[in-house]
Parts: C-alpha cells; structure tokens; sequence
C-alpha cells in the first residue's frame, strides 16, 4: 500500500506545531497502525531526521497508552479498537491519513502525538479508589452480589483510560471517563463506604484540571474502545446531586 | 451554604440547574400553548383565560419572577459552561468527524441565544406591549389578531418556534440523562417523550400564528 500522512509535529507544548506530509510505500495491509508508524519511522531515522513521537506499550488493546486521532477520529474509523488492533487494511491504497495528537487543555502535548494524562491520574487518586483492610483476604463468597450488577459494574470498570472519551467530546468534557469509574465503584458493596465523598472529590478534581462540561452529545460512548455506556454519565450526574445533597463532610473540598 | 457555591461551582452542578429549569419552561411552555389555543375557540374564552391568569397578584408575580430567575439561572449556567468548554480545547482539531451528536444537540448554545432574544421580545411584545401597534391591558384576543398581522412579526415568531423545537427536542431527552435517569427501561420513552413535546407544543404556537395569517382567526 502507498499512503500519505499529514502528521501532527510540535516539539514541546511551549512552542506550536505544524502539520508535516510524509508520503509512505509499501505498506503491507496487514500490519497494525502503528507498525506503520515504526516502519515510517525507520525510514526517518535513516534520513537522519527525528521520528515522530507516539504513545504505545501493549499494543493489544488493554493498556489505553495510543492517542491518536486519525482523520478526526480518536483510535480511527473501527468502532470499540484502539488504534493499536487497527489495522492498514482497512484504509484503501492512496489515502491519505491525517494524525494529530488527542486535543485538550487537560492534555497538553508532550512531544508530537504524545500527550500527558496525567490529569485523569490525579482524578482517580481524588477518589476512584476502596479503602480496604490489609492482613489475608476476606472468605470469598461472604459478600453476594447480584450477577447482573457485577455484570454491569464489570463494562464500567472496562475503561482503560486511554482519553479518547475527552479526545473526541466537543467540549473535551472527561465525564465518561469519570463516570466510568463512579459507576463501576458505586455498583458493588465494596464501594458503598466512600460513594457519596467519591463523587464530590472527583468532579472537583476534574472541573479544576480544565475539562469541560457535558452536553450529552454522546460523542465519547461512540469514540470509546472499550463502550463504556452512557448511562455511566447519568450515574455521576445522579450521585453527584446525592451526594451534594447528603454529604455532611464539609471538609471534603 | 456553602454547599449550594461548590454545587453550583461545578459542571455537573450547572448542568443540574439548566435540567432543573428546563424541567420547568417544559411544563410552562405546555400550559401556554394549551391555554393559548382557545384563541381558537372564541375571543371570550381567550380573555377570560388571560382574566384568570390575572386573578391574583400573588400567583401571577410568583409564577412570573420563578420564571424570571429560572431563565436567568439556564442562561447563566450555559453561558459559563460555554467558556468552561471552549477554555477546555484551546487547540482544535485540523479535522474532528462527529460521530454521534443529534444536529438538535450541535444547536443548543445558538438555538438558546435565539430563544432569549425571543423571550425579551416577547414580553415586550405581547406583556409589557410597548413593541405592539395597539396593545390593549384587556383584550387579549384582539392583541394577537392585530399583533400577528404584522408580517416581519409572524415570520420572527414561526421562525423563534422552530428554533424552540430544536432546542425541545435535544433539551428535553437530555435533561433525564441529567438527572440520573437513564434506563433500558425508559430511555426509548424519553426520546419519543422529548420528539413528541419538541413537535407538539412549536406547532401549537404556529397554528396561532399562521390562524392570524391565513383568516382563520380575526
């Protein structure tokens, strides 16, 4: 396959950057988007040139590290696939293929496509967590949950925050991400204790990264490799106005 | 109340107050257009509704300002979580192909701007009655007859009310989702609840509109 790339190039987030034309051959359809990207990336190292940065570590689908967006899609065309498992053979030979970097203030550029997401660390260490006792783990089967609430807590806990959620929200809201995890802790018992305080910790973790609001567009379920529902958004928003409504710690700001 | 400021301060905290007076024009805008189409049945009928929405001071004053603030609170909170969003993505995108996001969703900032300017107009226009040829405190019926007669205003109300069928349409479905309430259950109810609202009460208002015009009501 010959391609042509327009690619995202910008140094460090402190200086702007610029789109660069790579024209590429001889790509075999069926490697994944991101051999692609070596393989350019191969040929720039030759010519002496800097390569061009990504995210990637799996490269199986399950770890969130690859943020592309590729021709105005965060992960590509192929619905719940990071861009990792896409692969060149659902492009037609002659594309062209423009990358650029997931775009938001919460996720400043790095280098190239690389961006820092950092900002959905710091809202899970706000809350997303259970307190648990250490020493040896409790009788497994003294704590019943029903199987269709495990069920669903388990499609919520599926987000492997990679941000495309953000990256494809037109107001670059991180409300599924967050609701992802506000719903996959609030559905089982063990995530009763800090639910209402949770809530409230996240969401002010998350408006003070600079994310934006929810319209309910439901852009981000579309662009989530992992589809995450968005009935996850409805929970946040119902456990926050709980939460906000019965919280007594007034402490917890 | 120091919770209402961090409540208030959030995104989901807005999103909450616009859901909450959403809630609220939805149920007005309902009673409007019910009680306004006795235009249709006789000018007596019109004025003696609009006589006994007067009635009392107090109801008409309460129900006035509650709306008052409402509109200024919806207004308020979308202005803010418009600059929250744009402040949110200070680089766009060279290309960003939506994917999901009803055109009813897309218009909801400038649809909403559309409506205020109607509402103000509106109140002046058939309330305050400074902007109407022969305003009358009274005669409610003949306001509309002589109000809708003026073509350029026919055109601005038929116009105001598509871009209030818009804003139904994506308002009304989104203000559940909102709330919490999102449901295998119930989530094909509120999006035919929110189309059937979003046809049902624009056309209602443009069937007064259009009676003027066409002769049918005079």
């Amino acid at each position: 396959m010959n391609l042509t790339l327009r690619v995202w190039r910008q140094e460090h987030a402190q200086i702007s950057g610029a789109f660069v034309t790579y024209p590429v051959s001889d790509i075999n359809p069926d490697m994944s988007f991101l051999e692609m990207l070596d393989v350019v990336n191969e040929g720039l190292i030759a010519r002496q040139e800097t390569p061009i940065a990504f995210d990637h570590d799996c490269r199986e689908g399950i770890c969130g590290a690859c943020s592309l967006t590729i021709n105005g899609i965060p992960h590509g065309p192929n619905r719940a696939t990071t861009a990792c498992q896409l692969h060149m053979r659902f492009f037609a030979d002659g594309d062209t293929i423009v990358i650029e970097p997931f775009r938001a203030k919460a996720f400043p550029v790095v280098r190239d496509l690389v961006v820092d997401r950092a900002s959905f660390d710091r809202i899970i260490a706000a809350g997303g967590y259970v307190g648990v006792s250490t020493g040896s783990a409790p009788e497994a089967n003294a704590l019943p949950i029903a199987k269709a609430i495990a069920d669903r807590a388990m499609d919520a806990a599926q987000c492997i925050g990679c941000g495309a959620c953000v990256a494809a929200c037109p107001n670059a809201s991180a409300m599924l991400f967050t609701g992802a995890k506000v719903m996959h802790l609030g559905l089982v018992p063990q995530g009763q204790a800090e639910r209402s305080d949770r809530v409230l910790r996240m969401v002010d973790q998350m408006d003070a990264e600079g994310f934006g609001g929810c319209t309910n567009y439901g852009e981000c379920h579309e662009a989530c490799p992992k589809e995450i529902p968005l009935e996850a958004i409805a929970r946040l928003n119902g456990d926050y106005l709980r939460a906000a409504l019965s919280s007594r710690e007034e402490d917890a700001a | 109340m120091q919770w209402i400021r961090r409540f208030y301060a959030s995104t989901i905290g807005k999103k909450v107050v616009m859901a909450v007076t959403g809630l609220l024009f939805t149920g007005f805008v309902v009673g409007h257009v019910s009680g306004n189409l006795l235009v249709y049945k006789s000018p007596q009928a019109l004025n003696a509704y609009a006589a006994f929405l007067k009635g009392s001071a107090v109801v008409l004053w309460g129900v006035r300002l509650t709306l008052l603030a409402s509109v200024a609170l919806h207004a308020h909170a979308a202005y803010s979580l418009t600059l929250v969003s744009r402040r949110a993505r200070p680089e766009s995108y060279d290309q960003l192909d939506r994917q999901a996001g009803t055109w009813s969703a897309r218009t909801m900032r400038w649809g909403g701007v559309l409506l205020l300017v109607f509402i103000v107009y509106h109140l002046l226009h058939f309330t305050v009655g400074s902007v109407h040829p022969s305003f009358s405190h009274t005669d409610v019926y003949t306001n509309v007859v002589t109000g809708f007669s003026v073509p350029a205003v026919a055109v601005f109300y038929i116009v105001a009310m598509l871009a209030l069928a818009i804003h139904l349409h994506h308002g009304v479905w989104s203000l559940f989702q909102t709330l919490g309430i999102n449901h295998p259950h119930t989530n094909r109810l509120r999006r035919v609840f929110a189309t059937l609202l979003a046809g049902l009460v624009p056309l209602g208002f443009v069937a007064i509109v259009l009676g003027v015009v066409l002769g049918w009501v005079h």
